[in-house]
């Protein structure tokens, strides 16, 4: 967690998405070490090899090019290497995985630039934006792990989360309080509850690495009135080339979503054609969905006919649409079939809001709402997407399930309560990293709230 | 009047934060005064008669490794000894002893007084003589001036001390003592954050009043254990036992009856309790369900017939404590010699202190014990002993010093108070330490003795008997390491018999020690070798056994010190800092960390917050060069 810049440290140098190339960066003095281990050879320095790369265990993944830059004359002024690979987000996880197993760690956000800029290789007009840089990555980082941890996911991880306290609490306790009445080990069955966290944490894992691919991109909804215009602006952004997954969960009721992607970025498009007044019970709980849906987007395209509305007042456009909004700052305002009237403005400033000016009839400022879609993501190649947001999750599980594996096995083998402790203080440290920091002040709290202890 | 000699360090309070911070003060050189409104209750423990604990006798054993007082008084008055924890693994193991209150009181005393360069005079202090923020001296109840370098102050619970019994009150530094109010009143005055914390004590009770025959009976351990590593069983006086008993329903009724009269339950009370050594009412209060709470009965010396009933400390009236008393096995006609009470009393929030312990408003001002918000003996000596210390080095004018959280216990302890501040009275616990596996009760010598010896803290005779260890352990180590046992050879099969499977290729005996089923005690007879010295090969099996912990451990640390050693600016501008969110800039305010490493510890701040802060100090330094150059 703290600076060091004796790790060694890897993270996706493009963003992530589907096509075009994807580089993977590898800083620190285990970088050459790393990368003959992944190419099979040690690539001459500021030199482009095209080779395959291997995974950890020398499977081939991929092939694409390599570049070694020798400290000090590199980005960040330590030893780097560059795989240049041409495989998708799969391949791309791979190769970030085996690095992570040979010996990097998941750079934090901003940090290759941070480095870069501690080790003197930016000067100090450069270093002003180095803060924001951090800043707004780090931000960033945090919106894509939150995304991450969404629904299913995020209750599994609570409740490993809830079952490794109440493991520590046993085994701290024993340790911590011996002159106690009770024996909190023998009598809280802590191998039984080791079992089950172990279990939590392998399932959890599995369900981890099976959806970690699936939700990378960001969040829209398109909403608006009858007739204006969503269906067109979901082709158009979609193009006719794109392929529309439609996953259709449930009854036609429920939320429809679709996946479009523009330049590599994957948008979950949100249909919200049911949010009507019903009186329907049934098509009431799809509404009470759609909702959670928009609620929950990270950008909300509001799609209104300019020839039926002007443009001054935006507030009334749907006041009730917008009063059950959580988050109004994610509205964007999309003024359609601009081929009708006489303003063709592409794009305007309100007070509150975004407006874009579009046609779908005639296929204009389209680009230009992609790009403003892509800048509301914060989707460029400085920040932290879904893609490492999930690699971190999944790094941080692996290492509390192999802490917990290996603290049952010292408790069997040994009989070792002290280093089992140990053991669960690492798998918590490593789970923090996806639920906060909870520290020994926190657990001595949880300790004297659950048992009377004391003289 | 002024007072003639001009001292290095004036430490003020005589109990156990200030007897180790006047001895540790004293054994580095400085002319030491210790201040104390009472020269008989030097060395006092107020509350129960006991040293050590799990967590606390970590502090004692590195108390003794820097050559301190406590360790050796405990040897010399400690009537019952044992090791709790003893069939967990040894970095969890640690030795408890009832003290003899009066011989322990002699011991420190008898330390005291053969201490050179240690004056004691008998005096309360009434006011700091602060000048440009810096403290040069004190003043005395009657108006009497001493100056000194530096001034360490150590009042307990004795800044505005209210004593509470049911729901009368009255002004008191702990039973029988006077408060001290109108220093109390000073301090207050100057920019530190106050608070108000609160203890109590159970009643006492006489011995001949009581039936031990109904209660169980808890011996000492065989054989003695010492808490000084240069402790022998002859320094022990005579042995007795301690007794359990517990509390019943009608005790819970009795306690129950009393509430409405309770000083806790009806807000006479405003200063937070500890929340793992609550008061018996408190007790019933939280936890209902529970039927009985068990009580050791400790005796409070070998010459007196009072005991110490640890777990039923109360402020509850004095007629609620006689019934409840009554009411427990064994005590049914108990008579009580002193009734149990609660104390309230000042604190100095801990964030204003600096690792040294010296104050960050007042220069040359070092705070220790229950005035930094901690509770217990070992925490107020190990504070004591640092404090000292650092106002000696001070005085010196040598650069301070602080063992580090993976050094030291006292470093946890002090890095604890300094980065989170305390709500309630700290104590120290092992689950504090991240480091635990490494900050054994067995080891502290080895991690400190030499750099107290450098300090200038470590007397000669403990420094001749560490080294003959060490030289001990290391050639030890290398006979273990370097001596092999092939198969089919006797020795392969006396060790075969411990083992599942015969040895199949050779093992070195390091090698088999690391085995669970095989103890230094089987390697003596698989050798038939007699091993060294006690001390030595058990420090060998620890080491060997823990190894692949250990070792783990310190790769965590090493990466750590490079942020332990990056210095942060105590008067660095938070706020102007770029991006730097107002939560994370006030946070950094209330604490004013050291090191990089001490802001990372800060609740709440953020890794990216870390990296904003090295980002900002580089900049400053790329400035600083351009300006210059």
């Amino acid at each position: 967690m703290l600076d060091d810049s004796n790790d060694t440290i890897v993270a996706l140098a493009t963003a992530a998405g589907r096509g075009g190339v994807g580089i993977v960066r590898i800083s620190g003095n285990k970088a050459t070490a790393i990368a003959q281990q992944l190419l099979g050879f040690l690539p001459k320095p500021r030199y482009a090899h095209y080779c395959p790369f291997m995974d950890d265990n020398g499977q081939q993944v991929d092939e694409g090019l390599a570049l070694l830059f020798v400290s000090p004359n590199s980005f960040t002024g330590e030893d780097v290497i560059e795989l240049q690979a041409h495989g998708g987000p799969i391949v791309l996880d791979i190769l970030i995985r085996s690095a992570v197993s040979l010996g990097a760690r998941l750079a934090e956000p901003g940090e290759f630039s941070k480095r870069a800029f501690l080790n003197d290789k930016l000067d100090l007009v450069q270093a002003e934006a180095i803060s924001d840089l951090i800043n707004s990555s780090s931000e960033q980082a945090a919106r894509s792990a939150m995304r991450s941890l969404q629904g299913a996911f995020s209750k599994q991880v609570d409740s490993l989360f809830e079952g490794l306290i109440q493991l520590r609490m046993f085994v701290e306790a024993a340790i911590d309080f011996p002159e106690e009445e009770i024996d909190f080990l023998a009598d809280s069955d802590v191998l039984q509850r080791l079992d089950l966290v172990q279990a939590q944490a392998t399932e959890l894992l599995n369900n981890a690495k099976q959806g970690a691919l699936l939700s990378e991109g960001i969040r829209v909804v398109i909403a608006g009135k009858p007739n204006a215009g969503k269906s067109s602006l979901l082709n158009a952004l979609a193009g006719k080339d794109s392929a529309i997954v439609t996953d259709i969960a449930g009854t036609t009721r429920d939320v429809l979503k679709e996946q479009i992607n523009i330049d590599g970025m994957p948008l979950h498009i949100i249909d919200t054609a049911g949010l009507r007044d019903s009186e329907d019970s049934v098509e009431k709980i799809g509404i009470e969905r759609a909702w959670d849906e928009i609620n929950q987007a990270d950008r909300i395209l509001l799609v209104f006919d300019a020839s039926t509305h002007n443009v001054s007042d935006l507030n009334d456009l749907w006041p009730e649409f917008m009063d059950r909004l959580t988050h109004k700052k994610h509205v964007s305002f999309i003024r359609n079939k601009i081929d009708l009237v006489e303003d063709k403005s592409p794009q305007m400033l309100t007070d509150d809001y975004p407006l874009l000016s579009i046609s779908t009839k005639q296929q204009s400022g389209l680009d230009t709402l992609r790009q403003h879609l892509k800048e509301c993501a914060g989707y460029d190649s400085s920040s932290e997407g879904m893609f490492t947001a999930r690699r971190r999750h999944l790094e941080a599980l692996t290492k509390a399930k192999d802490c917990i594996s290996a603290g049952k096995d010292v408790l069997i083998s040994h009989n070792a309560g002290e280093l089992l402790a140990e053991e669960l203080r690492i798998a918590q440290e490593a789970l923090s990293q996806i639920t906060g920091r909870f520290s020994a002040d926190d657990l001595l709290g949880e300790i004297f709230g659950s048992f009377c202890i004391g003289k | 009047m002024d007072y003639p000699t001009q001292y290095d360090v004036i430490v003020i309070g005589g109990g156990h934060a200030g007897t180790e911070a006047a001895c540790a003060a004293a054994r580095m050189g400085s002319q030491v005064l210790l201040l104390t409104h009472n020269i008989e209750t030097l060395g006092q423990m107020s509350c129960n008669p006991a040293i050590g604990g799990i967590g606390k006798t970590h502090l004692v054993k590195e108390i003794d490794a820097l050559d301190g007082a406590m360790a050796r008084a405990t040897d010399l008055a400690g009537i019952q000894f044992r090791v709790l924890n003893s069939r967990k693994g040894p970095a969890v193991r640690a030795t408890r002893a009832q003290a003899d209150r009066v011989l322990y009181k002699a011991a420190i005393r008898e330390i005291l007084e053969n201490t050179d360069g240690l004056q004691i005079f008998q005096q309360s202090v009434d006011d700091l003589i602060v000048e440009n923020d810096t403290a040069c001296g004190v003043v005395t109840n009657t108006g009497l001036k001493f100056f000194a370098k530096t001034v360490v102050l150590t009042t307990g619970t004795f800044l505005g001390g209210v004593i509470h019994v049911g729901l009368e009150n009255h002004s008191g530094g702990r039973a029988g003592d006077p408060p001290s109010i109108a220093l109390a009143k000073r301090l207050r005055a100057l920019p530190f954050r106050v608070g108000r914390l609160k203890t109590g004590t159970p009643p006492r009770i006489d011995a001949r009043s009581v039936d031990f025959t109904k209660m169980d009976v808890q011996p000492g351990d065989e054989p003695l254990p010492n808490m000084s590593y240069m402790g022998v069983e002859a320094d022990h006086p005579r042995q007795v036992p301690c007794y359990v008993t517990y509390t019943n329903a009608r005790t819970h009724e009795i306690i129950k009856a009393g509430f409405d009269r309770s000083p806790m339950f009806t807000g006479v009370i405003e200063g937070t309790g500890p929340r793992y050594c609550p008061s018996i009412e408190d007790k019933i209060n939280r936890f209902s369900d529970k039927d009985s709470h068990q009580i050791f009965v400790e005796p409070e010396g070998l010459t007196t017939h009072e005991l110490y009933p640890n777990g039923i400390s109360t402020s509850l009236p004095f007629d609620v404590q006689l019934d409840l008393v009554r009411s427990i096995p064994g005590f049914e006609n108990a008579h009580i010699t002193r009734p149990g009470y609660a104390i309230e009393y000042d604190y100095f929030n801990p964030q204003d202190l600096k690792h040294s312990l010296e104050t960050k408003i007042i220069s040359n001002l070092f705070f220790a014990g229950q005035i930094n918000g901690t509770t217990g003996y070992e925490e107020a000596g190990a504070q004591g002993l640092l404090a000292g210390a650092n106002a000696s080095l001070k005085a010196q004018g040598k650069e301070t010093w602080c063992p580090r959280r993976d050094e030291a216990y006292i470093g946890v302890l002090v890095d604890d108070l300094i980065t989170l501040g305390t709500s309630e009275p700290y104590r120290m616990f092992t689950s504090r330490a991240e480091y635990r596996l490494l900050l054994r009760e067995d080891n502290a010598d080895l991690r400190l003795t030499e750099k107290g010896r450098e300090l200038g803290l470590v007397g000669d005779e403990r420094w001749s008997f560490y080294k003959e260890k060490k030289t001990a352990l290391t050639t030890q180590r290398t006979y273990l390491d370097n001596t092999w046992i092939q198969p089919g050879t006797e020795q392969a099969k006396r060790a075969g018999q411990y083992l599942e499977r015969p040895l199949t290729r050779e093992y070195s005996l390091s090698d088999l020690l690391r085995r669970p089923e095989i103890d230094y005690k089987k390697i003596e007879e698989i050798t038939e070798q007699q091993s060294v010295r006690n001390d030595v090969s058990a420090q060998l099996e620890i080491q060997i056994k823990y190894e692949g912990y250990i070792s783990r451990q310190e790769d965590e640390i090493a990466k750590l010190k490079k942020n332990e050693n990056f210095p942060l600016p105590i008067d660095l501008d938070y706020s102007v800092i770029s991006g730097l969110s107002n939560e994370i800039s006030q946070k950094l305010r209330d604490v004013r960390p050291e090191t990089i490493a001490q802001a990372s510890r800060i609740p709440g701040v953020t890794p990216a917050a870390v990296s904003l802060l090295l980002v900002y100090l580089k900049k400053r330094q790329l400035a600083a060069k351009k300006k210059s150059a």
